[in-house]
């Protein structure tokens, strides 16, 4: 048997026949993320008169298996914002590596200034266009919630084409169907949103969450909520979705144990 | 001086027959001319204060700072040339940036001052570069509690990350001070530049050691130690630039942080009265030689 350290860890020539050396052939087509691996599902976010609510589940899917059950989407920056992140988890922790550096970066400058929401959307919408542009996209859609420079309340998305958009309330995911309708039935324009109280906000969230618990199979019924306000940011990562009702279950047809 | 004409002083890495290295030496004499730097290592913090000595009337008041965050828990100021300072702090940016790229965790100050000490030390060795004509004060406060890993996003094993001592205490004040040859040790009060011998005077008088002392208490101890420092330099205006680096109970949650104006202002008043106290009893003991009195006042 060969000794030599290059011939460490491989297959022994004599026993498996000699390395295909095509394969470690560094040139040719280059593949990118064609798809993402580990997901997470909806957040959910709604602006009232002070600030903004933003929520979205502890789940993190691997295909249709519930494989991480503890997993935190809403990120906290600068005391300021919250960054809640759908899609690929590998690439939400990417970017939450990316605006800790910014956050870094930021420091090093002491004019006391610090990034506010509406920074925070431009700057990740810039990073998500550049990476699709490159034909290698962050596999997110993230909603950024807090306070723009006026210290209004800020909601904006933006997903892995680099595509924005702001409303008073937004859904990424499946949120996107089940849950944007019922928001916007509470808050269907901004005037509307400007007059919602947080306990009005709180609610409508927290319903969405249920709803989107009922009828998303990649959801879970643990979530983190947080409220954005000038007062800072309230987070709470470890919530229970609570009076369920699954009653409606029953009524429920084509499909499981009733087909007809 | 000795060194002069014996040629052992003409370049850099060379040592001279009694085992010195001029270059080296020169490079600590642009430090001792440097505007007084000190750093205090609290109880619950650490404080940097610089002695900005102004050297136009047109440059803007608090501009042009001299104290720089290398990460968002610690600090850098240094006396000596101010464009090498500037080079240290980029390059103690990278390595801290560096670190976290790696370890996923923030840099402790003692690595940072390992790193930056060998850096520092590998340009006494070459003849292509110089020494660098600084000595730096670094300030940090390492993480008492356990940090979550940098982008981490489960909560990880519930006894945490594993690899502690059990009863050692981990993270909390540092203060290191690293010198032109690459030197470096941690200290509990450090000063350096033209009025470091009246400045390490006064920090022995503090009793640092013991850890008593409160960040608070701190920040108005190096004022007044930048003001008494300031005799040696006295005919030069200053500014006193001061930043701090508290636990994560404290003002700043260990961030590195610029001292608020008002508290920056309170020490700056503290510190000029006791000074002002000071001189009245030095101008009543000088009465009696009214001549030398009149040179006092100029």
């Amino acid at each position: 048997m060969n000794h030599l350290p290059q011939a460490w860890g491989r297959p022994r020539d004599d026993y498996y026949g000699a390395y295909d050396a095509s394969y470690f052939q560094s040139n040719g087509p280059n593949q990118h993320t064609q798809q993402p691996i580990v997901t997470g599902t909806s957040v959910v976010a709604l602006k009232f008169k002070d600030g903004v609510v933003i929520a979205a589940d502890n789940l993190a899917s691997y295909g249709s298996l519930a494989r991480f059950t503890d997993v935190k989407r809403l990120r906290t920056f600068a005391d300021t914002s919250v960054v809640g992140f759908g899609g690929d988890v590998s690439d939400m922790q990417y970017l939450d590596r990316l605006l800790n550096s910014l956050d870094t970066e930021e420091a090093y400058t002491s004019s006391g200034h610090t990034l506010n929401a509406r920074n925070l959307h431009i700057y990740l919408s810039k990073v998500l266009y550049k990476r699709r542009s490159d034909f290698n996209p962050l596999w997110n859609q993230v909603l950024v919630a807090g306070l723009d420079e006026e210290k209004k309340p800020f909601l904006a998305s933006a997903d892995l084409l680099g595509t924005t958009f702001s409303a008073p309330s937004l859904a990424t995911g499946f949120g996107a169907h089940l849950a944007q309708p019922l928001l916007r039935k509470v808050a269907p324009d901004e005037e509307a949103a400007a007059t919602l109280s947080k306990e009005q906000a709180l609610e409508a969230v927290k319903e969405s969450m249920k709803v989107l618990f009922y009828r998303d199979a990649r959801s879970m019924d643990k979530y983190s909520i947080a409220v954005v306000t000038k007062e800072g940011i309230d987070l709470k990562e470890n919530e229970k979705l609570e009076n369920q009702s699954w009653a409606f279950a029953d009524q429920i047809r084509g499909y499981g144990t009733q087909v007809n | 001086m000795t060194s002069i004409g014996t040629g052992y002083d003409l370049t850099n890495s060379v040592f001279s027959p009694d085992g010195r290295n001029f270059q080296v030496e020169y490079a600590v004499k642009a430090v001792e001319n440097g505007g007084t730097s000190i750093g205090i290592r609290c109880k619950d913090g650490v404080v940097l204060a610089v002695e900005k000595v102004i050297t136009s009337k047109l440059l803007k008041p608090g501009a042009n700072k001299r104290i720089a965050t290398i990460d968002r828990h610690m600090g850098v100021v240094s006396s000596g040339l101010v464009p090498d300072g500037r080079h240290f702090v980029s390059r103690a940016r990278d390595e801290a940036a560096s670190w976290r790229q790696v370890y996923k965790t923030p840099i402790t100050t003692k690595d940072l001052a390992s790193r930056m000490g060998g850096y520092l030390q590998a340009y006494t060795l070459y003849s292509s570069v110089r020494p660098f004509g600084i000595t730096a004060i670094v300030a940090g406060w390492d993480s008492e509690v356990e940090l979550p890993v940098d982008g981490e996003v489960g909560s990880g094993p519930s006894i945490g990350s594993g690899g502690k001592v059990e009863g050692k205490k981990f993270g909390g004040p540092a203060l290191y001070m690293i010198e032109p040859s690459g030197l470096y040790w941690g200290y509990y009060g450090a000063a350096t530049g033209k009025g470091r011998q009246s400045a390490k005077a006064e920090l022995e008088k503090l009793d640092l050691a013991s850890g008593n002392l409160s960040l608070q208490d701190g920040v108005k101890e190096a004022a007044k130690i930048i003001y008494i420092a300031h005799a040696d330099n006295k005919d030069k205006e200053f500014e006193l630039e001061m930043t701090w680096i508290s636990n994560l109970d404290g003002p700043t949650k260990g961030r590195h942080e610029e001292v608020p104006k008002d508290i920056l202002e309170e020490a700056e008043r503290l510190a000029k009265k006791e000074l002002e106290g000071d001189e009245d009893e030095e101008e009543t003991k000088e009465e009696d030689k009214p001549a030398d009195g009149d040179k006092m006042e100029e």
